[in-house]
């Protein structure tokens, strides 16, 4: 009798422990439901039958193309330049470091059209480093495509560089220590030891910097403009698609939103945990 | 190769180690101390991964590390051309190589091509009795096997000294034994200085021919582990090898015990500030005054009564405050327990006494 009882009550306690309070549960599934519903409310508006023509017209492939250039781009001199700066950062080998990491997170609070802003002042055509690059090569960077990409390293090399930093401050230096006493220079600790146990940290920060650079608007368009096939990125075309042509923005917005997701399964599980 | 840290002091915060003491060739060396002691500090002074503060290292007669004084230069050479090898706490395999991949590291970083050093490694691996694990990540290792790939990389490139920082501590206590015997075997086959820093006096007293013991960042006691046994310097040593370690003054074969109480010992001779070593099998533990031949014997409290092996450790607080190594039966038949009233007694000749050693190096 008592075995009966046991059994027809343990699942309705476990069910009760497992139920998470209203509270939690009410608020939490808002939060769901409004991420979810806009992402399907672009695709339930995508035009189908004129879909796949309005992506391979040659201004929505110029646009996309130039996209992923660009930000691939923004993001290789992210990595080439930020993964040493991060270093520095976590071994602590500069004066006044805790400035220097304070600065570093400038760029991602700060509103992307200021960054624009700050960038005219510093690269534009009279800008403090600008001016010496026009009179001594005649070239000038604000609306060409290398300020596209400047744009967005600007804004997106943060992601890269405090992700590096934690896995390189977190990383046991004794693997280090290994490798100095075999006999490895510390370009060789750097490229064998170092860089491959932060392998899934730099690749966490890389995708972080790349997906904010390809979707980089507000500096680029203040800083880059909108010349279709040199800095008209695929967000500058869809935001102005938007005036002229509903369909076509909605379905640009998908095919980038198709890019992202892509991207995030790809690299799904192991490679964006970063390491600990 | 030789090793001699001449007046080397090095701080880390608050801690400062000062060592002075040389290290032969051919010659295992167990730097035994506690937690925090500085016995790593040591063997990382000696790999180049610390600097010395003052005084200086030397390898061979070469200066490796020293400050710069009025009468000479400052000089580091970089632990990577030390020629020593290292096999550090818990290993520190390189978790994304392959074990083969770990060893061939060394001879790679020293120039050796990829196929050489791969063979290089393959050697190696054979030679310590793991070649079938080349192929495996680190991760996929039990502890004893790390710690055999660990030797073998750490001796892939034939250094000059092998410097090991607490070989065996990561093991589980069953594996342990066969661990250390294996690692007994393998030290004995290396040439060079093979410097060892453990927490556990039996590693230091199977594998080392000499054991420098470290205490607060200063040697303490510098001798053959069988010194160890016999005549431990301090009461962390003598705590260590399981014995009780008295200070006091002889005169007359009587020492007066600091602390309270007088010992008889046989030697006559002792005179001045001694130390003297009470083997708990030789302390004997009944209700009375024992009839017995035992010229020492004085009243205690039993402070605690712990089984250890085939044995009962009983701790007497008294004058002087001893311990007691009694047959589980003993203990049982004195019903021995926290509190109980005592006499402890223990023969004249079963004391060592030995003078004190002076303790001014400090």
């Amino acid at each position: 009798m008592t075995t009966d009882l046991a059994v027809r009550r343990r699942p309705r306690r476990g069910r009760r422990a497992r139920r998470p309070p209203w509270f939690l549960l009410l608020p939490g599934l808002v939060a769901l439901v409004f991420l979810v519903v806009p992402m399907v409310g672009l695709v339930a508006q995508v035009p189908w039958n004129s879909f796949l023509e309005t992506i391979t017209a040659p201004e929505a492939m110029t646009a996309l193309r130039l996209s992923l250039v660009t930000s691939t781009l923004a993001t290789c001199f992210a990595a080439v330049v930020g993964v040493p700066f991060a270093w520095l950062l976590a071994r602590d080998v500069l004066p006044f470091t805790h400035v220097w990491r304070a600065l570093v997170l400038v760029p991602l609070l700060l509103p992307p059209v200021v960054s624009g802003v700050a960038l005219l002042a510093a690269f534009g055509r009279f800008g403090l480093v600008g001016q010496y690059v026009y009179s001594w090569f005649g070239f000038q960077i604000p609306f060409t495509t290398l300020a596209v990409v400047l744009a967005m390293a600007f804004v997106a090399m943060p992601f890269l560089i405090i992700t590096l930093e934690g896995a390189f401050r977190t990383l046991d230096r004794r693997y280090e220590d290994a490798a100095a006493t075999l006999g490895a220079s510390s370009w060789t600790t750097f490229r064998r030891v170092t860089l491959p146990l932060a392998g899934p940290s730099l690749l966490a920060g890389a995708v972080l910097c790349w997906a904010r650079a390809l979707g980089e608007f507000g500096a680029t368009v203040t800083f880059a403009g909108s010349f279709p096939g040199t800095t008209q990125t695929m967000p500058i075309a869809i935001y102005y698609a938007l005036d002229t042509n509903w369909s076509a923005a909605i379905s640009l917005s998908v095919v980038l939103m198709g890019v992202c997701i892509a991207v995030l399964v790809a690299l799904r599980g192991r490679y964006l945990r970063t390491s600990s | 190769m030789t090793v001699r840290l001449t007046e080397a002091v090095v701080r880390r915060g608050d801690f400062t180690l000062r060592v002075d003491t040389q290290f032969d060739d051919g010659v295992v060396t167990a730097i035994l101390g506690p937690n925090g002691s500085g016995k790593s500090t040591l063997l990382r002074t000696v790999a180049g991964l610390e600097a010395v503060d003052r005084g200086s290292v030397s390898i061979d007669g070469t200066i490796v590390d020293a400050v710069r004084t009025p009468v000479s230069r400052a000089t580091f050479v970089e632990p990577r051309r030390r020629d020593v090898g290292v096999v550090f706490q818990d290993y520190a395999l390189f978790p994304h190589l392959s074990v083969r991949q770990n060893v061939a590291f060394g001879p790679r970083s020293r120039g050796a091509g990829r196929s050489a050093a791969r063979a290089q490694a393959d050697a190696v691996l054979d030679r310590l009795g793991v070649a079938d694990l080349a192929d495996r990540r680190p991760a996929a290792l039990s502890g004893g096997q790390a710690q055999r790939v660990a030797l073998a990389r750490a001796l892939a490139t034939s250094p000059r000294a092998l410097l090991l920082d607490e070989p065996l501590a990561a093991l589980d206590a069953q594996v342990k034994d066969d661990v250390r015997a294996q690692l007994a075997s393998t030290l004995r086959g290396v040439p060079g200085t093979t410097l060892l820093v453990t927490h556990d006096p039996f590693d230091a007293l199977v594998l080392a021919d000499r054991v420098v013991v470290v205490e607060d960042g200063a040697v303490v006691q510098d001798g053959a582990p069988a010194d160890l046994t016999r005549a431990p310097g301090t009461s962390y040593v003598a705590a260590l090898v399981g014995v009780t370690l008295l200070r006091g003054v002889a005169s007359a074969g009587v020492i007066a015990v600091d602390g309270g109480g007088s010992l008889q010992v046989a030697d006559r001779a002792l005179s001045g500030p001694v130390l003297c070593v009470v083997r708990p099998e030789s302390v004997t533990v009944g209700q009375s005054p024992p009839e017995g031949s035992a010229r020492n014997r004085w009243p205690g409290t039993v402070v605690s009564v712990q089984p250890s092996l085939d044995r009962v450790r009983v701790v007497v607080d008294g004058a002087p405050s001893v311990v007691a190594a009694v047959t589980p039966g003993a203990a049982a038949e004195l019903a021995l327990a926290p509190g109980s009233r005592v006499w402890v007694s223990v023969k004249a000749t079963d004391l060592t006494a030995y003078p004190a050693p002076s303790r001014a190096s400090q």
